[in-house]
């Protein structure tokens, strides 16, 4: 039919502009990063079974509890966000779910080397130190402790399939990351106040918070609430797994979460910049629904009103 | 005062008071129109739909869109996408036709070309589509603002800046067009005016405009036969439909409008829920930032092909070139020497002609989106040469073209 066939050309031409515009010009401009599936290839795996008991022990006696805290054993931490930026640039992270947060063979290659690890060797040389100091062992076999105290993190740490979203979020990356469409500054949720001055007292400690950041890190690093829909899922996930690859010489840290952690921290981005996409879902199935009732009844009116006509 | 019986209906209380028997009769009943036409036709309809699709969602969202550089982006990312029920929907419905209907406008400049739709006697037909055009061209570029992210605001500075007119350098004219020495809150605010007002009403007008240009010399048809409406319609009235070359356009074209529409929506509305991302240029969720440049600035899709007649050439000759690229389609009725109206497929060299035309603008939009470096360039500007070389040798090619 006649029609068919200009709808053809119509739709040809249609879609080899989309084509043009679209996808093929994101491919010039964007380099493609592949996932590597979270296996972090370039780092040991751990050789020695590690014992939890131990573990605790050497956790101990290597002072980690002199920066870091670990609430779910009781061991709240030592200093409270802004002062622990202050000393360090930023907040050591409170160690209870990094068992489970993180992949293995990356929690050993960071008590032993955590700017090694963090892929962020560049921003420590001429003799700056990496806020963490690496561990050189407490007397025995230096990767049989380090077994240890990775077995002893994950003893401690919650099921992954405990995990929320947002606890994935807030441990991996909002230490540095403000989302303020989750209402979440680098320091913690922002609590709803009664009086204007406590809302301006946490506020002043979330910009001191952020200077000693932006001191550690060159610049303050972007708020992530709309992540999601200016650069996209792919995009943040292999971010997150590799920055160097993406951008290379930023000083932002592997983080060297799981598959399974990266997955939850790419919902929280989702829930905060496109909370709606369930009922986009819904929603257009219904449309659709009676987008096509009302065409084929267009359809029949056609019909039985051109037939008179030909 | 007339004479007045007592009505026994609405209907003929209505009637008797504003003719809305004869309305229907003249707008709709008898509007002839020619039965040897294509769904290409129903584009018109389809863009006065999708007109009011914009113009609802529009009003939808301007009752939570604050124009203020504070709170712009937010308003709309945050209020309206996260708090106002279905926002979500009229947003992405608004941004999603916004993007849409410069395809089906394309579309329908196209199928006029092609089939000789603005000749003899048809030239305010495709002069006010023009106008209809260029206005819908600054409505689309002062809405693409107000969300004020940052491809908003560096295609807000580029544009203004051509303002300068290159080597004139006239700097204080777009700084009064921006109100200000770069974008900020006096150029949001009047931008939010035009887009939200006057231009919308230019619009309206000039859809009254184009409408009425074609009353006299009515739509063209697939094969360009001049026709006898009178004689034609009078056939149709008497009950010889078949044999008659008009139909009305209610119920006989209104039907199949509806249907071709219905189609387009369903192509709309899939693109609105599950692939509303097309339309919007991800860079424009990072809120402006006057500190960074974004690595590549470019317009949305249906200014690319102008912008890239901008960029092959030094500042002074890019920007005449670029001022060319933006009246010249408005000639076209007066460069086309040739007296047929027929399709292209019938006349000769024209057929090479719109074929290379279609061809090299669709060139010109995937370069004018590509960075402009190496071979991306080049191809630019050969496009860019064909697209003046076709221009130029059109009086030429159809001024001794056959008759058919």
């Amino acid at each position: 039919m006649k029609e068919l066939k200009i709808l053809a050309v119509v739709v040809f031409f249609t879609l080899l502009t989309y084509w043009g515009v679209e996808p093929y010009a994101h491919s010039v401009m964007h380099k493609h990063v592949e996932s590597k599936d979270f296996k972090y290839e370039d780092l040991k795996p751990l050789k020695k079974r590690g014992d939890a008991k131990r573990g605790a022990e050497t956790f101990m006696s290597a002072g980690c509890t002199g920066c870091h805290g670990v609430e779910s054993a009781g061991m709240p931490a030592p200093m409270d966000p802004v002062s622990a930026a202050a000393s360090f640039g930023v907040n050591p992270p409170d160690l209870s779910n990094a068992g489970a947060l993180y992949d293995e063979k990356f929690l050993a290659a960071l008590i032993k080397n955590p700017a090694h690890a963090t892929m962020v060797e560049h921003k420590f040389t001429e003799g700056r130190q990496h806020p963490m100091p690496g561990f050189y062992g407490v007397g025995g076999d230096i990767d049989q402790e380090i077994a240890d105290i990775v077995a002893y993190l994950k003893s401690i740490a919650k099921k992954p399939e405990e995990i929320t979203p947002k606890m994935a979020f807030e441990d991996a990356c909002g230490r540095c990351h403000a989302v303020h469409y989750e209402n979440w500054t680098q320091i913690g949720e922002k609590p709803k106040f009664k009086y204007k001055k406590d809302e301006l007292l946490f506020d002043a400690k979330v910009l001191d918070y952020q200077d000693y950041l932006y001191k550690y890190m060159g610049k303050l690093p972007p708020d992530l609430s709309m992540y999601i829909r200016s650069r996209g899922e792919h995009y943040i996930s292999t971010f997150m797994e590799d920055p160097q690859a993406l951008l290379p010489g930023t000083s932002m840290p592997r983080v060297g979460v799981t598959a399974e952690t990266a997955e939850k921290v790419i919902e929280y981005l989702q829930d905060s910049g496109d909370l709606k996409r369930e009922e986009r879902d819904s929603v257009g199935v219904i449309v659709m629904f009676y987008l096509f009732v009302f065409a084929f009844l267009a359809y029949l009116w056609k019909q039985s009103i051109w037939k008179e006509l030909h | 005062m007339a004479h007045f019986e007592k009505a026994n209906s609405l209907h003929e209380w209505l009637d008797q008071r504003l003719a809305i028997d004869t309305l229907e009769r003249v707008l709709a009943k008898e509007y002839w129109i020619p039965k040897n036409i294509n769904f290409l036709w129903a584009m018109g309809m389809v863009l006065a739909f999708t007109f009011g699709i914009l113009l609802v969602s529009g009003i939808f969202l301007l009752m939570y869109y604050q124009p203020n550089v504070e709170l712009a982006f937010d308003s709309v990312n945050y209020t309206i996408m996260r708090e106002v029920e279905f926002g979500w929907l009229w947003r992405h419905v608004h941004a999603v036709a916004a993007s849409v209907v410069f395809l089906i406008i394309y579309i329908h400049m196209f199928t006029g070309i092609y089939y000789g739709s603005y000749k003899k006697g048809r030239e305010m037909i495709w002069i006010s589509g023009m106008l209809l055009f260029v206005t819908f061209s600054a409505e689309a570029f002062s809405g693409y603002m107000l969300p004020w992210g940052q491809m908003s605001y560096w295609a807000g500075m580029v544009i203004t800046n051509l303002f300068s007119l290159g080597s004139l350098e006239l700097n204080g004219l777009v700084e009064w067009i921006r109100g200000d020495y770069v974008p900020g809150q006096a150029f949001l605010d009047r931008f939010f005016m035009l887009h939200v007002l006057l231009l919308p009403l230019a619009i309206l007008g000039l859809i009254g405009l184009h409408f009425g240009t074609l009353r006299i010399p009515h739509v063209n048809n697939q094969d360009g036969e001049e026709i006898d409406f009178e004689a034609e319609a009078a056939k149709y009235k008497a009950g010889n439909k078949r044999e008659a070359k008009v139909i009305s356009f209610k119920p006989d074209f209104l039907s199949k409008d509806m249907f071709v529409l219905s189609v387009f929506l369903i192509f709309f509305f899939y693109l609105v829920f599950w692939h509303y991302s097309f339309a919007m240029d991800p860079i424009n969720f990072d809120p402006a930032d006057p500190m960074k440049t974004p690595p590549h600035i470019y317009p949305e899709w249906y200014f690319l092909w102008s912008y890239e007649i901008l960029r092959p050439f030094p500042k002074d000759p890019g920007l005449v070139a670029f001022g060319i690229a933006q009246v010249i389609f408005f000639l076209l009725p007066f460069l086309d020497r040739s007296p047929n109206v027929a399709p292209a497929a019938r006349r000769g060299k024209f057929n090479i002609w719109f074929w290379t035309m279609l061809v090299d603008v669709i060139v010109l939009t995937i370069m004018g989106k590509l960075p402009p470096e190496g071979i991306y360039s080049t191809i630019g500007l050969v496009a860019t040469i064909v697209f003046f070389a076709l221009w130029i040798s059109l009086p030429f090619i159809t001024k001794n073209e056959k008759a058919v």
